[in-house]
């Protein structure tokens, strides 16, 4: 299969094995727009339960949104897992979909195939993938056109 | 600044119930993604856009309240959940560069 993958950061924890604290499992459908948002303001309030600084609450939740927006945008369904580890918060995002044909491209500022009318909704910036990237620590795109993508990023939390 | 001295000082509509906050600073953008990475907490946001994704966004990264221009008036949904979030929103006829004159002779800097 023709897989793309790319990614950034220095990965300090393995995605295999790790010791995880907290898991929660969010559905996200394509073109719900009603309910956008709302995964990254339930992990928001759990992540706040947990007393976790406001700056990492203040990143992830900025990446969850742009990656909840984008499977509503450009996906049909979606699994977002958050994972709450003693010294990181990550999250796992499965989409199917039409997958990203160049990451690369994708990742640019400004790059965007949004439809008129998420433009006149204020999206297609071409900033949410950027977003995500300067929000995480560790960042991981994995997509395979025709059959879709998964995004995994990191936020390392300071002790 | 309060938001209840702003909303009087610039004869601001309020389109749901008040939820008096000091604001910080204002940021003004029409794109989601410009927002939700470039307001800070505390900002009053004047923006066209009022849709539910929005008020998300604004939720997500602590905005204090909204500033609807050009006349737009959110739906009653938006409405709801924007009160749910205790973000008041404010509508007026006045343009985003009117309102941003005003604001500065208000005295935010
Ligand atoms: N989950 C996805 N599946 C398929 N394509 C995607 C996915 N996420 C992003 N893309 C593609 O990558 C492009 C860039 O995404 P990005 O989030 O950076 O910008 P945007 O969504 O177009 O605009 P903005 O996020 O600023 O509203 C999208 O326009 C789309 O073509
Ligand atoms: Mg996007």
């Amino acid at each position: 299969m023709n897989e793309n993958r790319w990614s950034t950061g220095e990965p300090r924890v393995p995605w295999e094995g790790a010791e995880i604290l907290y898991s929660e499992i969010y559905q996200i459908v394509g073109d719900d727009f009603e309910h956008g948002g709302e995964a990254a303001a339930k992990i928001k309030a759990i992540l706040k339960q947990f007393g976790l600084d406001n700056t990492v609450i203040r990143r992830l939740s900025i990446a969850n949104f742009e990656a909840e927006m984008n499977v509503i945008m450009y996906a049909r369904e979606a699994e977002m897992q958050l994972q709450v580890l003693p010294t990181a918060v990550r999250v796992i995002l499965s989409d199917r979909g039409e997958g990203i044909p160049d990451i690369a491209q994708a990742l640019q500022e400004g790059y965007s195939t949004a439809t008129p009318q998420m433009r006149q909704r204020g999206f297609g910036a071409g900033l949410g993938l950027p977003n995500i990237k300067r929000n995480t620590d560790e960042f991981e795109i994995i997509s395979t056109p025709g059959v879709g993508t998964t995004l995994r990023y990191t936020i390392h939390l300071q002790s | 600044m309060k938001l209840s001295v702003l909303a009087e000082k610039l004869a601001l509509k309020p389109v749901t119930a008040m939820y008096d906050k000091e604001i910080s600073g204002v940021y003004i953008s029409d794109m989601v993604s410009d927002v939700i990475a470039n307001a800070k907490p505390g900002d009053l946001l004047v923006t066209v856009q009022i849709h539910n994704n929005v008020i998300a966004a604004a939720n997500l990264v602590d905005i204090a309240g909204i500033v609807v221009t050009q006349g737009k008036l959110p739906s009653e949904d938006v409405r709801k959940m924007a009160e749910k979030a205790q973000i008041p929103i404010f509508s007026t006829d006045l343009s985003r560069w009117q309102v941003t004159t005003m604001l500065y002779e208000a005295g935010v800097r």
